[in-house]
Parts: structure tokens; sequence; C-alpha cells
């Protein structure tokens, strides 16, 4: 009979108009603003309506979401702070857009360059979020960062963020992103544990000859 | 992969047999690492009358240009595939630099139509016998052919990145203040923009003088005219800033040809500017729906230059990566047609909502929902993060097929998605295949080609599916391919979370600098939208000779004039919607 797709099809948003109400009652009046219901209504259970009330209500973000990147310093026990970076220029070298730019000095007593940057540009205009300079940094020192909010009013003066805005502490790091944090930490102890074996291995062999 | 590219064996035999008229003229391409046949330009057309008509190579892939600079010649490289599957037969033709012309092979395969037009864009190589060999990408006003390897822009920076004043100079600056507006472009020499005006508009008018003035167009005594009307750029079910040019009697079309080029970069120039994992994040780019399945064609090409294989783990995770990005690809375009053809967004949104669940996924794995850049030479960028397999099993096991059969009792079955879209738009195997349109159009015009199928590349050939073909050729079947092709990655998609091994996820280490030795490489995946390949040419050095890609949804359009004629005009809208572009691919 003509007719009866049509009459299926409006069935089908019947059923989705039915389920939303459904779900309002299921987590009686604690649908919105509660963690709990928040995971299950974004999650593969998800029924009823699936969008976010932003601002109120935010996406909770993976751990692995990147969209701008930051340079990380280490905070030492007597205050004093020390940047991961070396220099070593793979980030600009690799930067598909080409939107890192690094300044080294030179200590001026010995004449060799400083294993730190000077200054630290990224372009974020040009950025284009890929987490490449992230993901090949041997020092860990250039991660991505979770804030998106980033509207500003003048984007002359703020897009091209310099050093000091660029940096921050390796404990909001491992904040953001604490699965990859621990897992670069225990990493990094085991190739220095078997750097430490390697040269007692060898001082050991220097003794016996 | 370089088991597709190579030429097989029995052809060697099959043009002896032949009657030898090609053995003498045609030579194998003897370079290092190259492969196919270098055919004289006088007997090109002869050549490719010869191997559609006699070895059945019927479906021509690509056709491409080479300016290799320094040798004072370019190349045309053409890819032919046999529509019942195999290998590719490459052939090739070199010409001077100074004088490049090359017949033209539209008579052979239309679907070359765009494509030599853009090599005559890009690479300024003539090819005569076109019959409207103008700009396609770029604007007419614009100067020099961009992909010369001497052709420069007018904000030059460097020949090839990294740009020293990045690294070790570290000399900041704004782009726009070096390049401010008004400098950014340059004009031939006596030109005027301001005074230009467009001359497209009369591709149509020697036929309006001669048909429209007098009557009878339309069957009627009554005298009518035609009129020209453009649909586009910014028309909102073209999908981006594509433009139509309908000829129009009454409501009914009587020619139609796309423009586009509105949303061009040139993707290659970039390209080869780059160095070979830079491209990587470009690429998701293209056909930003269906990012991870660029990401794969692009790292198969280079892959075979390359000559290594990713670990098991990784060619599992990658196939359940691309096919995620099928389903959410086909969702996308189901839910868009029904828009085109005036259900408003519901359906749309029914269908954006599941793939909402598999961004997430992307999002949790890669770290971003669109821009994926996931994929590495023999790798990926990181294994699955925990708990991420069990999401998958829960969407691929229970919710997508239930949702699926849903969306199907929603429109299948629909009298008005009926009426709208069968019979419409129809267009016949022949003219599929001649045209090389690909994908779900091919198929929905009886075609049984699918790459995964016809040239298997990862680890296709380990799993059970069908591939999905209809024999109407209209809207319709294309709606009913896609909506088919979605079960059928689920198959897959069942398979591979049963069968998953844990292991290493990268071959070798994972360098900022790949060593990729000279040589070429034609990389071909079947994405959503149809074969995306890459043709690839290194020289050894860091940085891509020639990077170029098949685009469909750039060569499906080459139908789209055929597909329309004698259709009235809103269901103009209806096949651009089951053509399913994405205008990042079309233009690049």
């Amino acid at each position: 009979m003509y007719g009866i797709g049509i009459l299926k099809g409006l069935g089908v948003t019947l059923k989705h108009f039915v389920e939303t109400y459904v779900d309002d009652f299921r987590w009686l009046g604690k649908r919105y603003y509660n963690e709990e219901a928040y995971a299950v209504r974004q999650g593969p259970k998800a029924t009823g309506i699936f969008t976010v009330q932003y601002p109120e209500e935010k996406l909770i973000i993976p751990e692995n979401f990147r969209y701008l990147p930051f340079i990380l310093y280490e905070e030492k026990d007597d205050g004093s702070i020390e940047d991961r970076c070396t220099s070593c220029g793979i980030c600009p070298k690799i930067c598909p857009p080409q939107c890192i730019w690094i300044v080294r000095s030179n200590d001026p007593e010995t004449g060799r360059p400083i294993p730190a940057p000077t200054e630290f540009f990224i372009d974020i205009d040009i950025c284009m979020s890929c987490g490449l300079c992230a993901e090949y940094c041997p020092f860990d020192a250039i991660k991505m960062d979770h804030v998106f909010e980033i509207a500003s009013y003048e984007r002359m003066e703020h897009h091209i963020l310099n050093k000091e805005q660029l940096s921050k502490p390796v404990s909001y790091y491992s904040s953001i992103q604490p699965k990859n944090f621990r897992r670069e930490e225990e990493a990094r102890v085991a190739k220095e544990a078997a750097k430490a074996a390697k040269k007692k291995e060898r001082e050991a062999k220097k003794a016996a000859s | 992969m370089t088991e597709n590219v190579e030429v097989p064996k029995e052809l060697d035999a099959t043009i002896q047999s032949m009657d030898n008229r090609f053995h003498d003229i045609v030579t194998l391409d003897d370079r290092k690492s190259y492969t196919g046949y270098l055919v004289p330009v006088e007997n090109l057309i002869d050549f490719a009358t010869s191997i559609r008509d006699d070895l059945g190579y019927d479906y021509l892939s690509s056709v491409t240009g080479v300016d290799y600079f320094p040798e004072e010649k370019m190349e045309v490289v053409y890819h032919a595939y046999k529509t019942s599957g195999g290998g590719a037969l490459v052939f090739k033709v070199q010409i001077p630099r100074e004088k490049p012309e090359v017949p033209s092979l539209i008579s052979v395969f239309p679907g070359s139509d765009f494509q030599e037009r853009e090599a005559w864009d890009l690479l300024g190589i003539r090819f005569s016998g076109h019959p409207n060999l103008t700009r396609i990408l770029m604007w007419e006003g614009f100067e020099g052919h961009p992909l010369r390897k001497d052709w420069k822009e007018p904000f030059f920076e460097e020949e090839k990145k990294p740009y020293k004043n990045r690294w070790p100079e570290g000399g900041v600056y704004r782009i726009e203040d070096e390049v401010p507006m008004g400098k950014n472009v340059k004009y031939p020499l006596g030109f005027d923009p301001q005074k230009w005006t467009p001359e497209e508009q009369t591709t149509f008018k020697e036929d309006m003088d001669s048909e429209a003035g007098d009557n009878g167009s339309n069957g009627s005594a009554m005298h009518t005219d035609q009129i020209v009307v453009n649909l586009g750029p910014q028309h909102p079910s073209t999908h981006g800033v594509f433009r139509m040019v309908a000829r129009l009697d009454g409501e009914t079309v009587v020619d139609l040809y796309p423009e586009m080029g509105y949303l061009h970069r040139n993707h290659e120039k970039i390209g080869e500017r780059n160095t070979y994992i830079m491209n990587m994040p470009y690429t998701d780019r293209l056909d930003y729906i269906s990012s991870m399945s660029n990401n794969l064609g692009y790292a198969l090409a280079v892959e075979s230059l390359m000559g290594i294989k990713p670990p098991e783990r990784t060619e599992y995770i990658r196939v359940m990566m691309v096919e995620l990005t099928r389903i959410v690809s086909h969702l996308w375009s189901i839910g868009f047609l029904l828009n085109d053809l005036g259900a408003f967004f519901t359906p749309a949104l029914y269908a954006i909502n599941e793939r909402e669940l598999i961004l997430d996924i992307f999002e949790a794995t890669a770290g971003s929902r669109m821009m994926c850049n996931y994929l590495r030479f023999g790798g990926i960028s990181r294994d699955l993060p925990d708990g991420i397999l069990e999401t998958v099993r829960e969407l691929v096991n229970e919710r997508l097929p239930r949702k699926i059969d849903e969306l199907d009792t929603y429109l299948t079955e629909n009298e008005i998605l009926r009426s709208r879209c069968i019979g419409v738009g129809v267009l016949s195997k022949e003219d599929a295949i001649a045209y090389s349109a690909a994908g779900p159009v091919l198929r929905a015009s009886g075609v049984s080609y699918d790459v995964r199928r016809a040239d298997p590349y990862s680890i296709y050939e380990r799993f059970e599916f069908d591939v999905v073909v209809r024999y109407n050729g209209d809207v319709y079947d294309r709606y009913l391919v896609r909506m088919e092709e979605i079960r059928q990655s689920l198959r897959i998609l069942h398979q591979v979370v049963r069968d998953i091994p844990e292991g290493e996820i990268q071959t070798g280490k994972a360098l900022y600098q790949v060593r990729v030795p000279a040589g070429e490489a034609y990389g071909r995946v079947e994405n959503p939208k149809g074969e995306l390949g890459f043709y690839v040419v290194s020289n050894g050095k860091p940085n891509p000779w020639r990077y170029h890609i098949r685009a469909p949804s750039f060569i499906n359009l080459t139908a789209l004039g055929k597909m329309c004629k004698g259709e009235k005009v809103a269901d103009v809208v209806a096949i651009l919607g089951s053509i399913d572009i994405v205008l990042g691919e079309t233009d690049r």
C-alpha cells in the first residue's frame, strides 16, 4: 500500500521523540550536570538527546587530545626552574607548516652554544595541530595542550606565542595526561638505569683489564 | 603498493602475441625502481585503443604529468586497470620540456577529460585534440603553471622545507607582515583584474544561438528561450564552494558543467616542498570526512618506495580505523543526500549521532576528531589506549547494526525518497567505466569493482566481505550501495576486533627524517568516495620530487554533466549529493 514507508519512517521519528522523555525520566532530573549520567549519555549506550549544554557542560577530553603545543619546564626543589628543551631543532625541522622559531645563544665565556632556547616562538595562526613536534621530541619537552578556548580580540598581538606564554610546568602535563606521563617517566627511568648499568659494566671491564 | 604497480608478467607475452605491432615501438621503462612502458607520442592513441580493446585495460585510473626539470623533459604517466581486477598497466610518454604536447586520450578514455585539463593547468602540458583545454583549478588570470619546478610564487621563501630562518636562524616574523594583501598575487603582463570579465559563460553561447532561438526544443510550438543558471559557488547544497553552470529549458537541464577550484591551494606543490612525513597531516585535509583512509593511501605509496611493511597489529588497527572511517563517510553522505532532497536535517542528525561516537574513538586514539594524522611509515603514531577496543566492540557488535537497521526502516522504503531517487541521474555501466567513475558511483552502475578485492592492499585478502553492486546506476542505487557497504564494513570490523593481535606497532625506529630511495610508486586505496591514488616520485632526497593525488571526488565529477542531462533542476542537487564530493579533495 502506498504510504506505508512514510508511516514506518514517522514511527522511527516518534520513537526518537518518546525516547528523549524516557531518558529524562530514567535519570529523574539528574541527567544533566552529573558525571555518571554524562559518561553514559556520550557512550555507545546513549539514548535520548545526545547534545551537551555547552558551555555549562563540556565534553570530557580524552588524554590523547591535541590542540596547541606548549613547552615544559621542570620545577626543582630549590624553587628554580629548568627547561626540558635543549634547542636541538627537531621540532622546527619537522613542523609541516613551519610555525616554530627557536633562537639559540652562546655562552659568553666559553663561546659554546647553551643547550636551552633563548627564545621560542609558535605562530598559532599557522599551527595545524598535527602533533608531530610532540611526537618526535627526544626530550619530551614539547607536548600538546588541552586548552581549546583561546578566542582573543586582537590576533596581531596575541597569536605569536613566545617562550613565556608557551612554558608550563611538568606538573601541569602530568595532570592533563597522567597515563602518558607515567609511561614516559617509566621509559626514562629504564633508559637511565640501562645507561648506568652499561657504564658500570664498562668500568668493571676497565678495572678487570 | 609496488606489487600492484608492477606490470603483470603475462603482459609482455600478450604484447608480443598481439601482432608485434607495439613490441617494436614500446620500450620498457628501465630506470631503477620505475615500472611500465614508454610509448612514443605518435603511437599513443593507437596504443591506448589497443590496450583497451585487445588487452581489456578498460579503466583509466590516473593521468598525470611529471616535470623532470634537470633532464629538460616532461613525462605524462597513465595508470590503466582492468575492471575485472588485477594490477596496473603503466604507460608513459616523454616529451621535451620547451614544447610539451601530447595527443589527448579523451576519445579513447573520456575519463581523462578533467585530469588532462588539470595537467595543462598545473604543468602546462598541452593535450592536442582536447575539446576544452582550459584552466580548471587555477583561474584564468593566473600566470604560469605552478607545478613546474621553475615556477615561484610572489612571496617565495625557500625551495624546500625546513626553512632555515626557523632553524637555525630563528628570525621570527608574521607572514601577513611580509605579504600584505594585494602583494600576494602576480598577474600576467598586460592583465588588469579590474577590467577582466570571465569568458566561460560563453561556452554555451553558440549552442544557444543555434538551438534555443527557434521553437521546438521542448516539443511545443511555443517560442521558448533557454537560460543559463549558476548553482553555486555558495549554493547551500553544493557541499562547499562549488559551482554548476546549467543551461535550462524551462525546468529541464539541457547541459551542465561543473566549475571548481575555489578551494584550490596547490596541495601538490606544498607536498613537493614538504618532507615525506610532513605530508601526512596534509593528506587529512584532502577528503576531511575520511582522513584515516587518506593517510593509508599515502603511507602505502611511501612504504612501497621504502620497501617496508608494518607489523601485524598495526595492519589490524589500520583496517579497523579505515573501515570506521568508511562508516562515518557513508553515514554523512546518506544524511546529506536526504538534506539535498529536502528532508531537512532530521535524517542527517540521526546519522551524525552515530558518526559522533566513532569520532570519539578517533579522538581518544589519534588525538583529533577529523584531522587524525594517525598513520606513519611502517606504523602508527601511537597504540590504542586502554578500553578503546571494548568501545569499538560494543559499537560494532551491538549499537551500529541496530542503528543502521533503524536508518534503513526510516528511509529505504519511504515513498517520497523512492520517487525522487529511482530513475534519476542514471549512469550506464559503459559510461561509468569510460568516465573513470569510482567507488559507490561505479558499483551502483553494475561494475563489481572494489580495490579492496580487485587489487588487495594491506591485509584485506584475509577478510570476508562482499563487494556491493547494484545495477540501475541511479541515485537510489547509489544510496543502497552506501547503506549496504556500511553493513559490509561492520562485517570486516567484526573480524578485526575478533582477531586483532598484541604486539609491536612500528617497524624499525620511528624517524623524523625517513630515507626514501629513488623511484616511483602508486599507492591506491578504496576510499569511501572511490579510488584514491597517490603517485609519488622520489629522487632520494628528503622531499618528494612529484606528489600527485588521484582524487575520486574530482574525477567522479567528470560524469556529472552526463548524469544531469535531461533531468529537472531540483534533481541536479540530489545527483550531486549522490556522487558525494568533498571540496577539500576536489580542489586540492
